[in-house]
């Protein structure tokens, strides 16, 4: 029996089964329970986490942008989010005419549903996961393809022509960043010998970034254009169109959308933290799984603050900028990169781990430097010097004197 | 493993029930004061002309199928990718002369200008 401060979940679950059972449930319905017990828990506690999210997001992004954030409501402005659910709770639906109703009905929550979904397999700690699938990887990319149906549904359903090319642009742009994140997601299938999440952080014995930095780049990058954050965030580029294929959507089934996007944002965090960075693995992760799950949430934060600063400093791209980036650097580069790492690292089988490591880092590094060296160049046949008048700077002695330049006042 | 799909499951239908009873429960809260006006298709105050269900571009179909190609690709790679470190040194060099064929495709869609954003 373990100790409850050495694993909380294990114990209370103990706990449950065999409290169940001294009530003379059978073996089956104690598991269906325990199951059932689990997905609620666990999806409510998803969603409440995106509560404390918001705050997060909202308050960094503020201090990026040299303002003070949500600060009223609470102290910190930490309960600001609480009050935007309940004022958004009691918002009025409104269904534009001719919608078609069901898929309008039911895109918000499939939205919600695919980014919950992705919770259901990823390993907190050595000894709590929830399905321990063994094609995890193949059900992760399976279920983020739910999104997407989610989006198109959406603007069929909207009865708006730009909801409906707003919808294409977006699932345009989702289903190109998906090519390269699952040509990177083979580089940790490939090290492992596994599509089982568990098993795959379980053979990071040194982290999988280490191993192939180019490769979780791709990923990194791919997945946060695969949420559709800043700088990827064409689909509801809100400055420069009306909200894309959420236009038409009111009330909770807008909050839910926005919901569904924090919540993918550390989905994907998640599962970057799971693929590259070892997952639950740390000192005494194993001895003491609730430390797994320190670990697993340290890792994907620090993922989390990433992309958080992303978004607070970088421009937002063109599409054309972006389905470039896609098929002509990153998609390239994944196979490219597939082929070489398969390669080198069958000639380092049964070396030593640190000559492995060295050599396959010493790949990555190479190839980034060929890559470095193509775009520059690339960039420098693209971008012609064009004669431009010298801007007037305002300065006391440019001040303009409407004398000397003809203007009568 | 019959039993971890369960999980999945059951998990799926808590993933679908949670939002769609939130939804319910807000749309019995909400007020429900429509008029044609607030129904109408929004376009920033200009009435919409015509049916909106038109024809698009051919372009988003071209990224759609670049994609089908690769993405069924990649899942080819799996199984390939789980036996890898088992594998001898013929299968990854055959799995590499797949990548390049498919490196090759990439390519030629790229100088027939399928990949240009127009």
């Amino acid at each position: 029996m373990t100790a409850f401060w050495q694993d909380p979940i294990t114990f209370l679950r103990l706990w449950l089964e065999n409290l169940l059972l001294s009530w003379g449930v059978s073996e089956r319905w104690v598991l269906l329970i325990r199951y059932a017990v689990g997905a609620i828990l666990l999806a409510t506690a998803a969603l409440l986490f995106v509560i404390l999210q918001l705050w997060l997001e909202r308050k960094l992004i503020g201090r990026l942008q040299d303002r003070l954030g949500p600060n009223r409501v609470g102290p910190w402005g930490l309960l600001q989010p609480i009050a935007d659910v309940l004022k958004i709770f009691t918002k009025e639906h409104i269904t534009p005419a001719g919608a078609d109703r069901v898929p309008f009905n039911l895109a918000p929550v499939l939205s919600v549903a695919a980014a919950l979904m992705v919770w259901a397999v990823i390993p907190f700690s050595a000894t709590v996961f929830g399905a321990d699938l063994n094609v995890g990887i193949l059900y992760l990319l399976a279920v983020g393809a739910v999104g997407e149906i989610a989006i198109i549904l959406a603007g069929w359903g909207s009865n708006n022509k730009y909801a409906l090319l707003g919808a294409l642009r977006t699932v345009a742009q989702l289903i190109s960043y998906s090519v390269p994140m699952t040509l990177s997601a083979l580089v940790p299938v490939m090290f492992s010998g596994s599509l089982n999440l568990n098993a795959i952080t379980r053979a990071q014995e040194v982290w999988f970034i280490v191993l192939a930095p180019l490769p979780a780049l791709i990923f990194f990058v791919a997945s946060v254009a695969e949420v559709g954050r800043a700088p990827f965030d064409l689909p509801e580029a809100e400055s420069e169109l009306v909200a894309g294929y959420s236009v038409e959507y009111s009330g909770l089934k807008f909050g839910f959308f926005y919901v569904a996007e924090f919540l993918k944002a550390f989905t994907v965090s998640l599962i970057f933290a799971v693929l590259f960075l070892g997952g639950w693995r740390g000192p005494g992760a194993e001895a003491y799984p609730v430390l797994g799950f320190v670990y697993l949430f340290l890792k994907s934060g620090a993922v989390y603050l990433l992309m958080i600063l992303f978004r607070g400093t970088l421009p937002r791209f063109r599409i054309d900028q972006v389905m470039d980036l896609n098929w002509k650097v990153f998609t390239p580069l994944a196979l490219i990169l597939l082929m070489v790492i398969a390669l080198v690292d069958y000639f380092l089988r049964g070396g030593l781990p640190l000559v492995r490591v060295l050599v396959l880092l010493g790949v990555n590094t190479l190839a980034y430097i060929v890559l470095d060296r193509l775009l520059s160049s690339r960039e420098r046949v693209r971008r012609q010097p064009v004669a431009q008048p010298v801007r007037p700077v305002a300065r006391p002695e440019n001040l303009i004197n409407p004398t000397e330049t003809g203007v009568a006042s | 493993m019959l039993s971890t799909w369960l999980y999945v499951g059951i998990f799926t239908l808590v993933a679908v029930a949670l939002p769609a009873i939130a939804i319910f429960l807000a749309g019995l809260l909400a007020p429900k004061k429509p008029n044609p006006i607030k129904e109408a298709t929004y376009e920033c105050g200009v009435e919409t002309v015509g049916p909106t269900w038109t024809q698009l571009r051919v372009q988003y179909y071209l990224f759609a199928l670049v994609f089908l190609i690769f993405d069924v690709e990649s899942v080819l790679l799996y199984p390939w990718a789980v036996a890898y470190q088992q594998l001898p040194l013929f299968a990854i060099v055959e799995a590499i002369i797949f990548l390049a064929i498919l490196l090759g495709g990439l390519f030629y869609a790229w100088r027939k200008g399928a990949l240009n954003w127009q």
